[in-house]
């Protein structure tokens, strides 16, 4: 084959792509669980597993920076890797933001689970839902789909607004729970976050199927 | 911006073989433009039709039009000689003359005509300057052609071509002979000459279509399959095949 060393490295970089999204996907996941659970074993999980979120991205990066230094690739080959290059650093970010939101949930270990705020939850559904939902898009070069992804993002800011009103009204109601309070309103803040960052990956699949990233041409 | 050259409905035949098939193709002022393709494929077989230099071919038909600045180069009444003053040529292989880098350069104008020694020293020069070649070769400009290494006997085949003042360049594979230094000066050079004079050159090398041509058309069994931007074609390019064959899933 006249290409089987150039697909054989990209395949590499595919399969790594794929380790990644399903270990950020385990992140947040298991970020919601913990949160809704209490459950501070696992939070403690989720710290120790972002580095190895950071080192498969580094790994990705190495390899596309590998494919472009030998292989110069060209149309859907140049898309792919640039579109991987892009993508990694949206995807550490969740983990990051996962382990962020993992080290609030066992600073609020004395908090009774009754205070957690309903909105927070909603949000951490829809953040798990979009994070799936683009990854499937992306494995699948489904631009439609990411188009649908991309749109849940409006829920998101939605939902944040609410859980804005939440915890003002929390701060009227309790002058003691401070530290509380903005735990919250920075759990959000990171759900919140999150869903940026899938509208970015979205946005990288729509330039990897149509070389536009928002309409624009770039290739 | 202008097309300075335009192929309509060029179908070339060399006796039953159908080389190029209803070429539709427009060739921009002061741009250059590249044709890849696989061996083959028309692309020099095209690029000759542009200076009819196809004529000398026995047995081959043209049909359809080419014109240069909206004259149809096939007309009868046209001049080759003249046609290929406007429209020079580099080849593969450098060609300089056995005769000293001087009269390599002072040959065409000779050719047509030019006989004082004044001018024909400043053509001389001048094309040697816009050659990038001059400071190599000022003082020996008496020495033999034969004597310059590969890269610079192809910068003088373009001093050569540049001497008659051409308006088009035509280059059917001008590096593939030359190693990376010297294939990067001829790069550096079409880039700058270009600014003066419409190119168009047949490279194998897709990097070198991609990082010098303002244009690119992709040629496949005599049929020019796609053409466009060098951006687009190389980025997001629209027939399959143009995909398949710059990401090397045929040859």
């Amino acid at each position: 084959m006249l290409r089987s060393q150039f697909d054989q490295e990209l395949n590499r970089m595919h399969v790594d792509l794929d380790r990644m999204c399903h270990l950020v996907v385990c992140a947040i996941e298991n970020c919601v669980t913990a949160f809704k659970e209490q459950d501070y074993e696992l939070a403690k999980d989720i710290i120790r597993g972002d580095k190895q979120i950071n080192d498969v991205e580094r790994s990705i990066e190495a390899e596309c920076l590998s494919l472009i230094l030998k292989q110069q690739p060209v149309a859907s080959d140049l898309r792919d890797v640039s579109t991987a290059l892009k993508v990694v650093t949206d995807l550490e970010r969740i983990g990051d933001q996962s382990a962020d939101i993992a080290e609030l949930i066992l600073e609020m270990q004395e908090v009774d689970s009754f205070l957690m705020i309903g909105h927070i939850q909603e949000m951490a559904k829809v953040a798990t839902k979009m994070v799936k939902e683009s990854l499937d898009a992306f494995h699948h070069h489904d631009l439609k789909h990411a188009l649908k992804v991309k749109d849940m993002d409006q829920e998101m800011d939605r939902l944040f607004e609410k859980v804005r009103a939440d915890i003002v009204q929390m701060i009227k109601e309790s002058k003691d729970k401070g530290d509380l309070t903005i735990n919250f309103l920075m759990i959000g803040k990171y759900f919140e976050r999150i869903g940026d960052h899938v509208v970015n990956i979205c946005e990288w699949i729509e330039f990897n199927q149509t070389g536009k990233l928002n309409n624009q041409r770039l290739i | 911006m202008e097309n300075k050259i335009q192929a309509r409905n060029l179908n070339l035949y060399y006796g039953e073989k159908h080389a190029l098939k209803d070429v539709n193709l427009d060739i921009k002022e002061n741009k250059i433009t590249a044709f890849i393709g696989p061996s083959g494929c028309g692309k020099s077989t095209f690029l000759k039709t542009l200076n009819r230099m196809n004529d000398y071919v026995d047995n081959v038909k043209i049909d359809g039009t080419v014109t240069l600045d909206d004259e149809n180069i096939y007309d009868s009444r046209v001049d080759t000689t003249l046609l290929r003053k406007k429209v020079g040529m580099v080849f593969q292989q450098p060609n300089p003359f056995p005769m000293s880098i001087y009269d390599n350069v002072a040959y065409g104008p000779r050719i047509h005509g030019i006989k004082n020694k004044k001018e024909l020293d400043r053509i001389v020069e001048d094309s040697l300057k816009a050659a990038a070649l001059y400071d190599e070769v000022s003082d020996r400009l008496h020495s033999s052609a034969l004597g310059l290494s590969g890269g610079q006997q192809q910068r003088l085949c373009i001093a050569r071509a540049l001497a008659v003042e051409p308006e088009v360049i035509l280059l059917d594979e001008p590096t593939s002979a030359l190693d990376p230094i010297s294939t990067l000066k001829i790069e550096e050079l079409l880039s700058k000459l270009k600014e003066k004079y419409t190119i168009a050159i047949v490279t194998h090398n897709m990097q070198q279509a991609s990082r010098i041509a303002d244009y690119t058309a992709f040629f496949l069994v005599g049929e020019m399959v796609e053409y466009g931007k060098t951006e687009d074609v190389f980025g997001m390019p629209k027939d399959k095949r143009t995909e398949d064959y710059i990401t090397g899933r045929f040859g």
